[in-house]
């Protein structure tokens, strides 16, 4: 029986192969315009914004100029450097915990359809509750400081993870189960070798969704709680309307958030290759 | 005493889904399966083949009767059974290798052995796939494989701890026929080596007829077996047998008694629910 084994070659007209090397060539200017894009819109979008301020004549404290910012940036770069790494240990704090906690919990209700039912309407109920109405609660319990931060961070970025993980582990197929079942594997096998390895890529989706509102956790808490942080630097830029400095922290805050996206993608792509298979052969035939 | 035994006996085996009020999936089944046969059942579509499967390999519990198999009562699932599907249910973030040694983290005594033996087993996966005609594509992800190759990687699965009983669902039906008469002479040559008892469900008759000693017929839901036929060709049987005519006749026979099995059935499956 022929079983396809790869790299068997043959001769190309000279025709094909022109063809061939027309394809891969556009495929591969396909994917340096797309490796390029993100940078054209975001300079494209502050050139816009640039002009725009100095078109209109706005005045700084209401909207400043993007070349304000980076003027503010620089003058103010200790500071904005000091308290973003706070906001940042904040966050992945925070972040780390949910991923701990939200993994287990994870497991737990999507092995369980006990343990489902009777957690998630308490769950919905706790997610529904907006953020901004604990932290006062968390400062009389912990007193003002990182610790609300970090509680805040933690209880918006949970969620989702348990969600995605729960998802993935309750919708494994039947079948995948019985032949594990069928061999007479405990219930904590199932989970493991099945169960898990299939929520992977629902739940570093959830990654890419907690750690960008992980940031807005510990930034709420900051701007009500806390003497450090950048959420508490833009209070107080702002209490001194130098509204400059308040955009600067809302820039670097994004600029972190984006990492640390980068980072869960990155991560993501090395361990559930799997689950995206075949895209980047795919790109390439549709090159042509 | 054992030997005067059958391995696996299924008596007056009833099977209820969703309560009292439910459906009625099996009624009053008996079969008897010898040590190392190879059992076929066919029958008409949802009369209950895949229920059989899951009682004797005691994934689900029976509502009345008894299954025995190997001289013990069937009261959870066999470790001594391996399972094949007609959706081949590979694992798509482990290589196929990776996915045939599967059972063997799982069942005991491979599953203490495995770390301290790997080298080992490994090479038994691998002589496994080759004989399957896998050889170079341990390494690939199932994805990467036809489905015709993902079959046979799943057929190794089922075999690789040794089971002493193979239950295999439809295993080819998602597949081309050419394909399909490929994978019968592989599991013919598996059989013959190893010799394992098979209980294989299917609705192609040919397949039934080319592969088993005896042919099981299965009425319309609630399924019984109605009638047996014994296959009475040698081994290893041949492409070329299926078109011989006493080949096409036993087929036919078979085809006749499910016809009748269908027409009988619906009156049948009407009486009993009503009854019960």
């Amino acid at each position: 029986m022929p079983l396809d084994q790869p790299g068997a070659t043959h001769a190309l007209s000279p025709a094909a192969a022109a063809r061939l090397a027309a394809q891969v060539a556009a495929a591969r200017r396909r994917r340096r315009l797309q490796s390029m894009l993100p940078w054209l819109v975001t300079i494209g979008m502050f050139v816009v914004w640039e002009i725009g301020c100095r078109v209109s004549g706005v005045a700084e404290f209401i909207l400043p100029a993007p070349s304000a910012i980076a003027m503010s940036i620089v003058k103010w770069w200790w500071p904005l450097l000091e308290n973003s790494w706070q906001t940042l240990v904040t966050t992945v704090i925070g972040f780390a915990l949910a991923i701990v906690f939200g993994l287990l919990l994870g497991v737990a209700i999507g092995s369980s359809a006990l343990l489902y039912h009777g957690l998630y309407p308490l769950l919905i109920g706790f997610n529904s509750v907006p953020k901004v109405a604990v932290v006062p609660i968390l400062v009389i319990w912990f007193g003002i400081g990182s610790v609300p931060a970090i509680i805040t961070a933690f209880l918006i970025s949970f969620f989702p993870i348990v969600v995605n993980v729960a998802t993935g582990i309750a919708t494994v197929e039947p079948e995948l189960r019985d032949v594990l079942r069928a061999l007479g594997a405990r219930q904590s096998d199932i989970i493991l070798k099945v169960g898990l390895p299939r929520a992977m890529p629902y739940f570093f989706a959830s990654l890419k969704i907690a750690i960008t509102v992980a940031f807005v956790g510990s930034i709420i808490a900051e701007t009500v709680a806390a003497n450090s942080g950048i959420g508490h630097l833009m209070m107080v830029a702002s209490s001194r309307f130098d509204v400059p400095l308040v955009f600067a922290g809302l820039l670097v805050t994004g600029v972190m958030g984006v990492l640390m996206y980068v980072v869960a993608v990155a991560i993501e792509n090395r361990t559930t290759g799997w689950a995206m298979r075949g895209q980047n052969d795919q790109r390439l035939a549709v090159g042509g | 005493m054992s030997s005067t035994r059958p391995f696996a006996e299924i008596r007056d085996v009833a099977m209820r889904y969703g309560g009292v009020e439910g459906t009625l999936a099996l009624r009053g089944t008996t079969m008897m399966v010898e040590k190392g046969e190879f059992i076929a059942v066919v029958g008409p579509s949802g009369c209950g083949k895949s229920t059989l499967m899951r009682l004797v390999t005691g994934l689900w519990p029976a509502t009345e009767g008894s299954v025995i198999v190997a001289g013990r009562e069937v009261d959870r699932p066999l470790s001594i059974a391996g399972m094949g599907f007609q959706n081949p249910t590979m694992l798509p973030w482990r290589t196929i290798l990776q996915n045939v040694m599967l059972p063997l983290e799982v069942v005991e005594p491979h599953r203490r052995r495995l770390r301290a033996e790997r080298a080992a087993y490994e090479a038994k996966a691998r002589a496994l796939l080759a004989s399957v005609g896998l050889a170079g594509f341990e390494k690939r992800y199932p994805w990467q494989l036809s489905g015709g190759m993902q079959q046979r990687a799943s057929l190794c699965r089922a075999l690789i701890h040794d089971p002493q009983l193979l239950m295999l669902d439809e295993p080819f039906g998602a597949l081309d026929i050419f394909t399909r008469e490929d994978l019968w002479s592989v599991l013919q040559d598996v059989w013959i080596e190893r010799r394992p008892t098979v209980i294989l469900v299917t609705h192609d008759l040919r397949e039934a007829v080319y592969l088993a000693d005896r042919v099981l017929v299965m009425s319309s839901r609630p399924g019984r077996i109605i009638a047996e036929q014994v296959v009475p060709f040698g081994r290893p049987r041949r492409l070329e047998d299926t078109y011989a005519p006493a080949f096409t006749d036993l087929v036919h026979t078979l085809r006749n008694q499910i016809d009748e099995a269908r027409k009988a059935a619906p009156a049948d499956a009407e009486n009993l629910t009503h009854a019960a």
